[in-house]
């Protein structure tokens, strides 16, 4: 095993990985290295050939590739290093890591701060809790768009999708244009997670049906997927008797919700939030190790990749910040999620605040014509309108330092407001 | 004639009414909340149009190559782009941007590759 050090290590070149370490090398003197475990930079991007990324960052619609290249570009530009082909293994409270690789084994790496971009992945049919055969021809729908656009080849030729998250209905254009017939959306809520976007242009145009409160009963095939069963389903999502459909498919793709991708997170004993099931992070993005900070869909899984690029810079700065003149131990506020709200980040802040503090969370419903209310103690520090809030679009909003002043309770909470 | 849509510029997705002539000609719109539905509305009613992307095999490299068209075609040639893409051939070297395809089936459109391949 070889030893070495660096100063700020980061886990994944995905967007999250690439922007934390620009920015963690444009803030700071020392050395900066990137791991990543698949053979070429980009993370999931590489395969998401669709257009609509970047119009936040970059003002025009870009490819999932061209998004990835603008950051590689930069990294190269820099001198990054970034370690391919190369899987980290554990991350020690002390900050060591430890990864292996076929060109260089086992190694470990000391570092001085490292930042946690592994990303996140999808959620599986096991806990789906779906009936039916093991059989073959069932893949989460990142899984068929890396056959499709990064491996070339076609994993089904009758398909239906179950979940309507973006991934799946991206899917269901894409599996329609290589030439498959898609039969059928099935989605379990009353409501699509997915853009309004997407439903036109991908299923819409292709005259792909969309079963909202509907889920899969049964799945049907011995060695192969032959055949499954769809159902409505009443207000507690339990399967209405009598409302059965049968679909001839040997292929159904889940998009059924992503889940950050964590085990390292856990292995170095950092604290998890249950509702994010990603770290507990104050407004560096720091964890409950100092030192070790987490951003992008690790952390919490965005809808953009703006976003999640934009919260990286914020992460590789602070990891900057925390080797440059490490943090004094700090006075906390909490952030507490109020009615209507699920899952704000960050879940604590460190008074008093010196910068602005980025605050997102996802609604818990839809909320047409209400209020985003930021309080404490009673007192009220924020109050936004909007149109709608959807549990598919999470919201931003900053909060200015001079609001963070002379605070009556050691908690804030955020909340929605129907007006 | 009256036709019903429902816009995709923003999260409200606003269900938008659109009122054509016998010749299917663009006559007015209600529903929408903003003037970018209407813009939306009059467009998808007459000439709807689509970005394509797709990837295309390479001689040379086991990962396809991603393309998009440089600019939205009619949707209704989106079958016929696929068509014209399942029949290219290409081999490596590719950089980022190069065309693939100029003007594909005459519709103003490049295929550009979205990605390098070596």
């Amino acid at each position: 095993m070889t030893e070495r050090n660096v100063d700020i290590l980061i886990v994944g070149a995905g967007p999250a990985g690439l922007a934390a370490a620009i920015a963690a090398h444009e803030e700071h003197v020392g050395s900066v290295l990137v791991i990543e475990r698949e053979k070429e930079p980009g993370g999931i991007l590489r395969q998401c050939i669709h257009n609509g990324f970047g119009l936040h960052r970059f003002k025009e619609e870009l490819t999932g590739p061209e998004y990835a290249q603008k950051d590689i570009d930069r990294i190269h530009e820099l001198g990054i290093p970034v370690e391919c082909s190369t899987t980290v293994l554990s991350v020690s409270r002390d900050k060591s890591v430890t990864c292996v690789s076929s060109e260089n084994g086992l190694q470990l790496i000391h570092a001085k701060a490292v930042i946690l971009a592994m990303g996140c992945r999808e959620r599986p049919r096991g806990a789906l809790c779906t009936p039916g055969t093991r059989c073959a021809g069932i893949f989460s729908a990142g899984t068929a768009q890396r056959f499709v656009n990064l491996e070339g080849f076609m994993p089904g030729r009758r398909v239906v999708i179950l979940g309507s998250g973006d991934i799946g209905l991206i899917m269901a254009r894409r599996m329609t244009l290589q030439g498959a017939k898609v039969l059928a959306c099935v989605e379990i809520m009353p409501y699509s997670s997915g853009l309004n976007r997407n439903i036109v242009q991908c299923l819409q145009d292709y005259n792909i049906p969309l079963y909202l409160s509907h889920t899969v009963t049964d799945i049907r095939g011995r060695e192969r997927l032959e055949g499954i069963t769809v159902s409505r389903v009443d207000d507690h999502r339990k399967p209405v008797p009598g409302t059965e459909m049968d679909f001839d498919c040997d292929t159904l793709l889940l998009s059924c919700g992503l889940i950050p991708e964590n085990e390292l997170t856990k292995g170095a004993g950092i604290d998890i939030s249950a509702v994010t099931s990603g770290a507990v992070v104050d407004d560096m993005l720091q964890t409950s190790i100092p030192g070790i900070f987490a951003c992008g869909n690790v952390l919490h899984v965005h809808d953009l990749v703006d976003h999640v690029s934009d919260e990286s810079f914020r992460a590789g700065r602070a990891a900057a910040d925390y080797i440059r003149t490490g943090f004094v131990s700090p006075e906390y506020i909490s952030v507490l999620d109020g009615s209507g709200v699920r899952g704000t980040v960050p879940q604590k802040i460190r008074i008093p605040a010196d910068n602005p503090v980025t605050l997102s969370f996802r609604p818990a419903d839809v909320f047409r014509g209400s209020s985003v209310v930021v309080e404490c103690g009673g007192k009220e520090l924020l109050r936004k309108k909007a149109l709608i809030f959807t549990p598919g679009e999470m919201v931003h909003i900053v909060l200015q330092p001079g609001l963070l002043h002379d605070l009556p309770s050691d908690s804030i909470i955020v909340r929605l407001e129907r007006n | 004639m009256e036709q019903s849509i429902t816009c995709i510029n923003c999260p409200v997705g606003c269900r938008m009414t659109v009122v054509l002539s016998d010749t299917g000609g663009f006559e007015s719109v209600s529903g929408n909340t903003c003037p970018r539905g209407a813009a939306y509305a009059r467009q998808e009613c007459t000439l709807p149009e689509r970005m394509v992307t797709a990837v295309i095999p390479v001689s040379g490299s086991a990962i396809p190559l991603s393309v998009k068209t440089s600019k939205p075609v009619p949707k209704d040639m989106i079958p016929a782009v696929m068509g014209e893409l399942s029949r290219v051939c290409i081999s490596v070297p590719v950089s980022l941007g190069q065309v693939i395809i100029p003007d594909i089936l005459h519709t103003g459109s490049d295929i550009v590759a979205t990605r390098s391949l070596k």
